[in-house]
């Protein structure tokens, strides 16, 4: 099958690949680009392991096909540490252990980053509907929430 | 499969008339994309939409709103004046997956798709959304409540698909509210759901009024019956018993892993009611 060129920019970096038109983002984020943060749980846009932002938007790299991002702007997990500096999210998720398998965690990082970007200072319920399109299977997400919820507080003293 | 991305809606048309294999279009993909991993669908043909003009804007227009068909569901929640003037469509739309769905899933995807189900449907329906459609043979303006024909079948033709949806001017004293039933509280299907949207008078009287129920029949329907026995009352127990009455009269469910017969019918009923109630709130009135 033909494959098609395509030009976006990730994690601030302009990117070219070619991939074939059926091919979602995540596989080529995954398998043409060597990004393999973002993770294939379901596929079919229930679990949200794969979200990435495009545009400015949260969504699911599995919903997205690779053609559909010609000039788009994405961001993966890979480019949320900048350098060996962690994200608060991501050393708060380490510090209170809100992850165990960590499958999962990719995908609630960016998608909690992209709250907190919305709303600094969100309620407990907000955070849990926000993320419901997150799946976990190990932690029962207690941890998960108290961790955006520390990471935020951090975030709106810094 | 070849993906287009076409200059125009008339090329757009043509492309999808001549097509001879199976063709899809684009806007959200939050079904489509998932159809073709499971593969229940081998498209031939992807049509992009998304880049041609008012696709993705929200205009305004004879006091109401044009609602672009790529208008993803986040985009129409963060626009303040159609969330004023038609809640309950708003509320409907926001309903329909995570937040990462909702940066794409769109209102004009949920209707073509089909589902009995579509939690943007009930609300587009008694708010009496017209949708524009754009096809080989020109451009033509369809009552929402006449696009879906059947669980994931609709009314358009080959080469057609739908560009906007129009939110007309809503009354004075007026509301509309939407709500479902799901078993959890987050990312779910429809077990059975209801639209009201009604005008008052000065004095809070009824003049006119719409209701809608979903998955409790092939399609979303239309319960005029519902909507008359409110007409001249300010919802009294009456008025509500009859409404009820009229709604659960207009059920034809399916018995299925989600919902049974009885208790399709039963909530539908419920939720009408209790739409009835929020949106008569919504108007302005007083109970």
């Amino acid at each position: 099958m033909k494959t098609i060129p395509v030009a976006t920019t990730i994690n601030g970096d302009e990117t070219e690949f070619l991939c074939h038109t059926d091919e979602s983002l995540l596989d080529v984020l995954r398998d043409r680009l060597g990004l393999t943060g973002a993770k294939e749980g379901c596929g079919t846009g229930d679990c949200g392991a794969c979200s990435v932002m495009m545009n400015g938007r949260l969504v699911c790299s599995c919903l997205v096909l690779g053609v559909e991002t010609e000039g788009a702007e994405i961001e993966t997990i890979e480019g949320m540490a900048k350098g060996d500096t962690l994200h608060p999210l991501q050393r708060v998720f380490l510090e209170e252990a809100a992850l165990q398998c960590g499958i999962c965690t990719p995908g609630i990082l960016v998608a909690a980053k992209a709250l907190l970007e919305k709303n600094p200072d969100p309620t407990d319920t907000e955070v849990r509907y926000w993320l419901a399109g997150n799946l976990c299977r190990c932690t029962g997400y207690d941890k998960i929430i108290k961790a955006v919820q520390k990471a935020a507080a951090e975030m709106r003293a810094a | 499969m070849r993906y287009v991305k076409p200059e125009s809606f008339e090329a757009a048309a043509t492309l999808l008339r001549d097509e001879t294999g199976i063709s899809r279009i684009l806007a959200g993909g939050t079904d489509v994309l998932v159809q073709l991993k499971a593969e229940m669908v081998e498209p031939d043909l992807m049509v992009d939409l998304k880049h041609l003009p008012g696709m993705r804007e929200i205009v305004a227009e004879d006091g109401g709103f044009r609602i672009g068909a790529a208008v993803s569901g986040a985009e129409l929640g963060e626009h303040d004046a159609v969330k004023a003037m038609w809640p309950g469509v708003v509320e409907g739309v926001e309903l329909i997956g995570s937040s990462q769905v909702q940066s794409r899933a769109t209102m004009a995807g949920n209707l073509c798709t089909g589902s009995p189900a579509g939690d943007a449907v009930p609300a587009m329906v008694t708010a009496e959304a017209v949708a524009r459609v754009h096809g080989p043979d020109g451009v033509r303006d369809v009552p929402v409540v006449d696009i879906p024909t059947g669980p994931g079948k609709n009314s358009l033709s080959k080469g057609e698909f739908i560009t906007s949806i129009y939110l007309p001017a809503r009354p004075a004293h007026a509301g509309d509210a939407y709500l479902r039933f799901i078993p959890r509280t987050e990312m779910d299907i429809a077990v059975s759901s209801a639209a009201v949207s009604l005008a008052l008078d000065e004095d809070g009287t009824v003049t006119s009024a719409r209701v809608a129920v979903g998955a409790v029949a092939p399609t979303v329907r239309l319960v005029k019956d519902a909507g008359a026995a409110l007409v001249g009352s300010k919802l009294d127990d009456a008025a509500i018993a009859a409404m009820v009455h009229a709604v659960e009269a207009a059920c034809s469910p399916i018995t299925d892993k989600r919902g049974t017969i009885e208790f399709r019918t039963k909530t539908a009923g419920v939720l009408a009611k209790r739409a009835a109630l929020i949106a008569y709130g919504r108007a302005g009135g007083q109970l």
